[in-house]
């Protein structure tokens, strides 16, 4: 890993050419559409059983982005309240330098493994790449993470990692790769989810009690306390917050909150938002060290990499409130049919496609303002009310901008949009252009639809079906009744 | 100039557009409006309710029966071996076919991981989400004593149940390591299918204790 971000997957192909491959794939399609419309389910019944849930909302995204407003003082008193408490605080301007910095922790402590929580800010600087090029297994301890793990392949949603793979796929990758990394799945291994969980535990058992340095994110922390929170369901994160001696916490700057009574606000809203429960089963905060309780030695690592630049778009900026629930992931359209990978992101769904290109910049990541279809039920489901939609335009038009700063030829979309000016300004050329749309639609359409078309109109219609126009135009229509019935109103008339 | 000083200066260019004379605090609420769950509801009773859809054990006794309730609770399992935490009151404890050790001086892992269960009592409770929060404090030991045993009873006074999530972060210490547990270990992550038991406790049994 040497680029300043992983937050990309390199050679990943643009977004349109990704989903096309994905959308073949049923299985994939199946697993999605079952497990999004479950979760869809569970959510809205939780929420709906708190009468403020919209207060909620409202003030969770206040405090989110009054807290950016002001993040330089947030980020200095939490430094300073984390080291009384007698944790240490270094600051990563990006991906490269906090893998340094992790990997120098690491090595200090004289030891070559590490456990881990299962976290998007080390996925998003490919943390578990460098520390192998260093000589240091990183080995995920999340349910889902571990499947990804074991089975080379990337999350593809931001709660769920494993969301696209199926139970038997599951079973074949712990049976064929738990052996390679340490206890091997039972022989008699079944699909069954019970079963899977449990060949998890005892793989993972005894890395838990041998481990000396743990890794993990973090889902808040409080600017006056220093208190750091972990929100899990497993129990894989207490494990790794807990046992280790050294705990080496790596956090993207824009998750400080004010103070620890915020947290009341977000620890109502995050659970019911990303898992559809009231609560996850376990949540840990720790400040600082505590004699003879957990890890001895903390490092809080404050993660940068491209979270200013983000900082400094005023539309954009609310992207940074995210708290990672995936509640924008469930709702999505677009998401649901092509499955997170298509992204080529390690921030997939509505909230990938306005975080990605802004912590990258656009032109690194231009086919993802585009994959959305701005129905907004990711604004509407969004638990800090980042207006998702407004951002995709914000970043469309910027998309644009760039392409027209670096062609010198205009591009497809300049020249349609030239051409369809140039008809819709003209009445006269406007119904020609109807009739003949009309005439020719009629030829191409099936039952009324028209399918994939040769030519310059192949990229629109190649992923969509567009009805055929009506055989006649509004307009020819007007005027062909208006004059029947001027005709009629005259007649009986007389 | 290190890290810090590039990232802090980020910051503040990224933030030119914020008048001058903004603060983090004018303007903006400090505290937040407490929730309550509807008046004359019995806190008690929906703790034990939103528990019970954790899969957590929940029973209600006088002080006087909590420790056969843990007997109870701990013959349930077979449970053969018993860690407690040092300051769990000793009539919590039952006597039974059960070895009892005391976390002093602090247990190896290895140790911890042989036992059965574990006794502890509580910091506080959360009525509305059936969640109980442990702060380290005599009686609930270090974090790993309820995290490696496969059982975990937990006594918990009902005066100690908070309604909601803001009224019992308001009960505690924020400078304690602070776990918030809502029923057994669990993993959605095979198919969204809810699987009880990953690495912390299978088993979280609640004796909720009253004053007579």
């Amino acid at each position: 890993m040497s680029g300043a971000d992983n937050v990309v997957w390199l050679g990943s192909p643009a977004f349109p050419e990704a989903a096309r491959g994905a959308l073949n794939d049923t299985r994939m399609r199946a697993n999605l559409r079952r497990a999004t419309g479950t979760i869809r389910d569970r959510r809205l019944a939780v929420t709906a059983e708190l009468d403020d849930w919209e207060e909620l909302r409202h003030r969770a995204a206040e405090i989110k982005r009054r807290t950016l407003r002001h993040l330089d003082g947030h980020l200095l008193r939490l430094e300073e309240a984390v080291t009384a408490a007698g944790g240490t605080v270094h600051w990563a301007a990006d991906a490269a330098e906090a893998n340094r910095i992790v990997t120098r922790l690491v090595k200090a402590t004289g030891e070559s493994e590490v456990v881990k929580v299962k976290s998007m800010a080390t996925q998003e600087i490919g943390l578990n790449e460098a520390l192998a090029e260093a000589g240091i297994r990183a080995y995920e301890t999340d349910l889902a993470e571990l499947i990804v793990q074991l089975g080379g392949d990337r999350p593809s949603h931001i709660l769920v990692p494993a969301i696209h793979r199926g139970r038997s796929e599951i079973r074949e990758i712990f049976r064929r790769e738990m052996g390679e990394w340490g206890r091997p799945a039972p022989e008699d291994l079944t699909d069954d989810p019970r079963d899977l969980a449990e060949a998890a535990r005892l793989h993972l058992r005894e890395r838990f009690l041998r481990a000396k340095v743990a890794v993990s994110g973090a889902n808040f922390a409080a600017a006056d306390t220093g208190t750091v929170v972990v929100v899990e369901s497993e129990g894989n994160g207490r494990m790794c917050l807990t046992l280790p001696q050294t705990l080496i916490t790596v956090m993207g700057i824009e998750k400080v909150l004010p103070s620890f009574v915020d947290l009341e606000v977000f620890l109502q809203l995050l659970p019911r938002s990303s898992t559809g429960e009231r609560m996850n089963p376990y949540t840990s905060m720790w400040t600082g060290v505590t004699k003879d309780d957990g890890p001895q030695e903390f490092h809080l690592v404050l993660l940068d990499n491209g979270r200013t630049a983000t900082l400094a778009e005023e539309v954009g900026r609310q992207a940074l409130s995210c708290i990672r629930c995936s509640a924008c992931l469930n709702v999505c359209p677009v998401y649901e049919r092509t499955g997170g990978h298509a992204y080529g992101s390690v921030y997939p769904g509505p909230i990938g496609a306005v975080l990605t290109p802004q912590l990258v910049g656009v032109e690194n990541a231009a086919s993802l303002p585009f994959a959305s279809t701005l129905c907004g039920a990711c604004y509407d489901a969004c638990p800090v009310k980042i207006n998702i939609p407004e951002v995709l335009v914000h970043l469309r038009a910027k998309t644009v901008e760039a392409k027209r700063r670096d062609r010198l030829l205009p591009t497809s979309e300049a020249l349609a949009m030239k051409a369809a000016s140039a008809v819709l300004s003209s009445p006269r050329r406007l119904s020609a252009a109807q009739r003949l749309a009309a005439l020719g639609a009629r030829l191409v359409a099936r039952d009324g639809r028209i399918g994939p078309l040769p030519g310059p109109l192949a990229r629109w219609t190649a992923t969509r079906d567009t009805p055929a126009p009506p055989r006649e135009s509004l307009r020819a229509w007007w005027r062909r009744t208006r004059d029947e019935g001027r005709t009629t109103v005259e007649g009986d008339g007389r | 100039m290190n890290g810090r000083d590039v990232v802090l200066q980020a910051v503040r260019r990224a933030l030119a557009d914020v008048p001058g004379d903004e603060t983090p605090t004018n303007g903006f609420p400090g505290t937040h409006d407490r929730r309550a769950v509807g008046t004359g509801a019995d806190v008690v009773e929906l703790f034990m309710e939103r528990a019970a859809d954790y899969r957590a054990t929940v029973v209600r006794v006088p002080v006087t029966g909590a420790a056969a309730a843990v007997g109870y609770a701990l013959r349930r399992t077979g449970a053969g071996a018993l860690v407690v935490p040092p300051g769990l009151p000793e009539d919590l404890v039952p006597e039974g076919p059960w070895s009892v050790l005391t976390d002093v001086p602090p247990l190896t892992v290895g140790q911890l991981d042989a036992t059965d269960a574990v006794v502890t009592t509580a910091a506080a409770a959360i009525a509305l989400t059936g969640t109980i929060v442990l702060d380290g404090g005599p009686g609930q030991g270090r974090r790993a004593l309820t995290l490696l045993p496969d059982q975990h009873i937990c006594v918990v006074r009902a005066d100690r149940i908070a309604p909601d999530v803001p009224e019992a972060l308001r009960l505690l210490a924020p400078y304690r390591p602070l776990t918030l547990v809502s029923g057994p270990s669990a993993t959605s992550d095979i198919e969204l299918d809810r699987v009880e038991g990953v690495h912390g406790p299978r088993t979280l049994d609640i004796v909720v204790v009253e004053d007579e």
